[in-house]
């Protein structure tokens, strides 16, 4: 129906007839489409998109300066060793995104208990994470991964 | 008279948030949706199971919009807002006025909805977050509604909505969906009045899908089933595509092709939806 050849897409006409699943598939091609610039996408490492090792302790200065802004949780940071938090930072992102790196630091859920870490602290520092990301100007495919990646740490730093 | 009424619900969200020492800004940018046609968070046609504006545990967040549009031959307005507590439960609230332009009439229907969200979040569980969503829409102006032989004035309509942000899902961008069902007698969306000569109620599906452009920027479609029961006149299912801007979480702007069908005899009726919004 809507078969994208190259760089020509077609829109839907008429939703008449025009399944409810067809209709939203073609539209997310059509979108996916024109985002790609029809170039085949990069199939490079998480690790190496976010700049390598030097990429991520850029990264990991640029979210502590962003922390250190931040009234919402920079509180919680009061009796945290900031050199040993940034190297583990460095090295969870390390391992995580794919880099020849082992996190030795305690588990997600050990390092937050006691803490209490509501929602809007989380949030807040998923925004300091962000703009930190944007700061260092990593691409925005790798900085979705990467947040796809943390997303599920929620529910281990959350309350306890 | 409905703009005076208006206003004085706005002005009363107002002062409720004068109140309130801080604007709630505690959520990521852009999930807290943007106010659908019904008042609630949706993504303008359907509503989804996020909840509006910014407040996060133990915070109210609120929402005023407008929208407008413009088909063939009709022009709807819909303004309204919601409040929120805690990103959990939504209140909401919208008045619609349908200008029928070969009759040169209007129909005006008031909407007040209820949205809790059960279990989930956005952009952090696995599974989806899922909310209950209960409108009530009242009729006001039943005439062509009654003369297309509709039933009654009013209706409750139920849903289940089942959102969910993909990470990285779509060339590197963000994905969110929505998927809904609907429990309904409302004949365009009630403008028409409810049921009919046909079933007593009708189950059907709601379903969104939207890209981030970026952080700010949103293209993405719609598509609704009806649940008409009218046998006078046909009614089609809703499909629309649209971009949406939100410059920041106090703004929302949304513009869209509707494609809406059949309504009240009136064939493929279609056009363009505008709508803004302003979050606390």
């Amino acid at each position: 129906m809507n078969t994208a050849s190259g760089c020509a897409v077609s829109e839907p006409r008429s939703h008449r007839a025009f399944p409810a699943a067809a209709f939203l598939a073609s539209v997310a091609l059509a979108v996916a489409t024109i985002l790609s610039g029809c170039t085949s996408m990069t199939n490079e490492p998480l690790f190496e998109r976010l700049g390598g090792e030097s990429g991520l302790e850029a990264l990991a200065d640029a979210f502590l300066i962003r922390l250190a802004e931040d009234e919402v949780v920079v509180a919680t940071f009061d009796d945290t060793d900031i050199d040993q938090f940034r190297g583990h930072l460095i090295d969870q992102l390390c391992e995580l995104s794919g880099g020849p790196c082992t996190y030795e630091g305690r588990t997600m859920a050990e390092a937050h208990s006691g803490l209490n870490i509501s929602p809007k602290q989380f949030n807040s520092l998923v925004e300091d994470l962000m703009q930190a990301m944007a700061d260092v100007d990593i691409p925005l495919g790798a900085r979705n991964e990467l947040l796809g990646m943390l997303a599920p740490m929620y529910h281990d730093t959350i309350g306890g | 008279m409905a703009t005076d009424n208006l206003r004085q619900a706005l002005l009363i969200i107002a002062l409720v948030f004068t109140g309130l020492s801080a604007i709630a800004d505690s959520k990521i940018l852009a999930t807290g949706g943007v106010s659908g046609i019904e008042g609630g968070s949706g993504g303008g046609v359907n509503p989804w199971a996020l909840i509006s504006g910014y407040g996060s545990s133990g915070e109210w967040g609120a929402t005023a919009f407008s929208t407008h549009v413009r088909i063939d031959d009709f022009q709807l307005w819909s303004r309204g807002g919601a409040l929120a507590y805690g990103d959990r439960v939504e209140l909401s609230f919208a008045r619609q006025t349908l200008k029928v332009r070969p009759l040169d009439t209007s129909i005006r229907q008031d909407i007040v909805g209820l949205k809790i969200r059960l279990i989930g979040e956005l952009l952090y569980s696995r599974a989806p977050q899922i909310s209950l969503g209960v409108q009530h829409k009242t009729l006001e102006d039943n005439a062509i509604a009654r003369a297309l032989g509709a039933s009654d004035d009013s209706g409750t309509d139920y849903f289940l909505a089942a959102s969910k942000l993909w990470f990285a899902a779509a060339a590197g961008r963000n994905l969110l969906t929505n998927i809904s069902i609907r429990h309904s007698r409302a004949n365009q969306n009630g403008l028409l009045g409810f049921g009919g000569p046909g079933d007593p109620s009708r189950w059907t599906a709601e379903m969104s899908a939207a890209v981030f452009i970026n952080d700010h920027w949103l293209v993405g479609a719609d598509y609704r089933q009806k649940s008409g029961q009218l046998s006078s006149v046909d009614e089609d299912d809703w499909s629309d595509i649209f971009v949406s801007y939100l410059p920041n979480k106090r703004l929302a702007f949304v513009a869209a092709w509707a494609e809406l069908g059949d309504i009240a005899g009136l064939q493929d009726q279609s056009g363009f939806y505008l709508s803004a919004q302003v979050s606390l």
